[in-house]
């Protein structure tokens, strides 16, 4: 399969979105945000569906959408006092909303739509691949700049703050790199299956190490396994990748709970 | 030399409602200034602007030379009130107090120097031993202890603890004030708490802080407990109080 270059750009792209998602994962599940990144990567749909409509690359606007979408929900949760979960619902619904009205309105964007719902790595091109090294490159950089800050927000956010981190723009960060994860992992699994590569692998390391560094170590290589691993798959049984990378990560979810039950 | 902390005309205001007004006082260097009041007085809101995490409406707040806020926090060692990690959390008891030394930093990973020193603040608490075991594993006590060598690590000026016997059965109370005093005693560290438990504060204290929203009283624990200020307070008789002390002594039983 690695003969046609269109596999070999899926798989170089598969390995860099694992990578990036299995770092981002880690933070994800440290600091509880599995549900802000699911509000998140739906909303993106809004974007994508915008830039459909307006003939500019749906992977900006996106972004763009992802990102908005991301600060305001960190904003709106901080001010409105109703609490994150209860905005993200907001947020989430509404752009999904969007995103299906403005595609509507553009005859034959549905189809295109689908693809950024559920994933199409086999039609990554260079300068998407390119774009999305890069990007990862600096998301991982980032997030390594920000461990163990995150680590103490994650132990007590009212001692770390007394001890002079900067909560609110930490959280801010984290959310504006998940919403350029987002971005980053689109064109492997999509808006709706990305969190199988954010929260289930990190998830998956947690059940099997106790230390930080462990867990971060575990969760890029399971997320590394199941991008890779569910490519070759996809391609052996002629199913969607997105679908089987996605199928593959939470299938070693269950193998690794299966296990601990066992040592338990 | 000039206080650790100082306090002058402090009114803190939460929407309309007055939480704190008109206080004012000082810890000096090597001093214990303990804060008492019933609840609701409106202790941990103070605890918490002289930190820097709560806004003042009014007056100053000088620690460590500079107004409260983010730069004179770092250089504060802070035990907050009785706090259980979850029991999943992924780091170390050593991981944890070197968090505190982070200060608004991004290394990501502790310098040769850090770990020392953590190493030693571990020491110091008495738990040494459990340097690398996973922080939610530890009983209460211990995590306790974990946050009190974190505190250890970041300063060697001021520590500043909320409640921070609360929970601990006598025993255990008076081994963490022993504890506290010895350190207070070999780093030269100034210390600030706060404590619902007058008969626990007012005999370990150099000087008594009791408030009720104003400052009733200020001075050294036995002028405090003798005085009629504490009464209105706490709006009820202090006499069995007063008795307490007088037959424990200073620093509790055993001292």
């Amino acid at each position: 399969m690695l003969e046609y270059a269109f596999m070999q750009r899926a798989f170089i792209a598969a390995a860099a979105v694992g990578v990036v998602c299995g770092v981002l994962g880690f933070f994800v599940v440290l600091r509880r945000l599995a549900f802000i990144g699911v509000g998140i990567s739906h909303s993106a749909l809004g974007g994508v569906a915008l830039g459909l409509v307006l003939g500019i690359s749906p992977l900006l606007t996106g972004g763009a959408f992802a990102l908005v979408v991301a600060l305001g929900i960190a904003l709106a949760g901080q001010r409105s006092g109703l609490g994150r979960d209860t905005v993200i619902g907001v947020f989430f619904s509404g752009s999904m909303a969007l995103g299906v009205v403005l595609a509507s309105l553009e005859h034959g964007a549905q189809q295109e739509l689908f693809g950024y719902l559920f994933g199409n790595v086999l039609a990554v091109t260079d300068a998407e691949l390119a774009l999305l090294l890069a990007g990862g490159a600096l998301v991982v950089a980032a997030l390594f700049a920000l461990l163990r800050p995150q680590l103490f927000l994650a132990f007590d956010e009212e001692i770390a703050r007394a001890y002079g981190q900067r909560a609110q723009l930490l959280d801010m960060a984290l959310l504006a790199l998940l919403a350029a994860t987002i971005v980053i992992g689109v064109r492997l699994v999509g808006v709706l299956l990305i969190e199988a590569l954010l929260v289930v692998p990190a998830a998956t390391a947690a059940l099997l190490a106790r230390h930080y560094r462990a867990q971060l170590a575990l969760s890029v290589t399971l997320a590394l396994a199941a991008a890779l691993g569910g490519l070759a798959l996809a391609w052996r049984l002629d199913v969607a990748p997105g679908g089987m990378v996605a199928l593959s990560s939470v299938v070693l979810f269950f193998v690794a709970f299966g296990v601990r039950g066992r040592r338990a | 030399m000039s206080a650790v902390v100082a306090l002058e005309n402090v009114s803190v205001k939460r929407g309309a409602d007055v939480v704190l007004e008109q206080i004012g006082f000082a810890v000096e260097p090597g001093q214990f200034v303990g804060i008492c009041g019933p609840n609701g007085a409106g202790k941990t809101t103070l605890l918490k602007a002289i930190l820097g995490l709560v806004p003042i409406d009014a007056g100053t707040i000088t620690v460590l030379g500079a107004p409260a806020g983010e730069n004179a926090r770092r250089g504060i060692g802070y035990v907050p009130q009785r706090h259980a990690f979850p029991e999943s959390f992924p780091a170390t008891a050593l991981d944890v107090v070197l968090l505190g030394r982070l200060a608004g930093g991004f290394a990501l990973r502790a310098s040769k120097a850090d770990r020392t020193a953590a190493l030693e603040a571990l020491a110091r608490v008495g738990i040494a031993e459990h340097a690398q075991r996973p922080v939610g594993e530890l009983s209460g006590g211990l995590q306790r202890r974990v946050t009190l060598a974190q505190a250890i690590c970041a300063s060697r000026s001021l520590l500043v603890l909320d409640e921070p016997t609360i929970g601990l059965d006598l025993p255990a109370e008076h081994e963490f004030y022993a504890l506290l005093r010895t350190l207070q005693r070999e780093l030269g560290l100034a210390v600030l708490a706060v404590s619902h438990d007058l008969v626990a504060l007012a005999g370990q204290a150099d000087q008594l802080v009791c408030i009720n929203k104003r400052m009733h009283v200020h001075g050294r624990p036995d002028e405090v407990v003798h005085s009629h200020a504490l009464k209105a307070a706490y709006a009820c008789e202090f006499d069995f109080l007063a008795g307490e002390l007088d037959h424990h002594g200073r620093h509790g039983p055993g001292h």
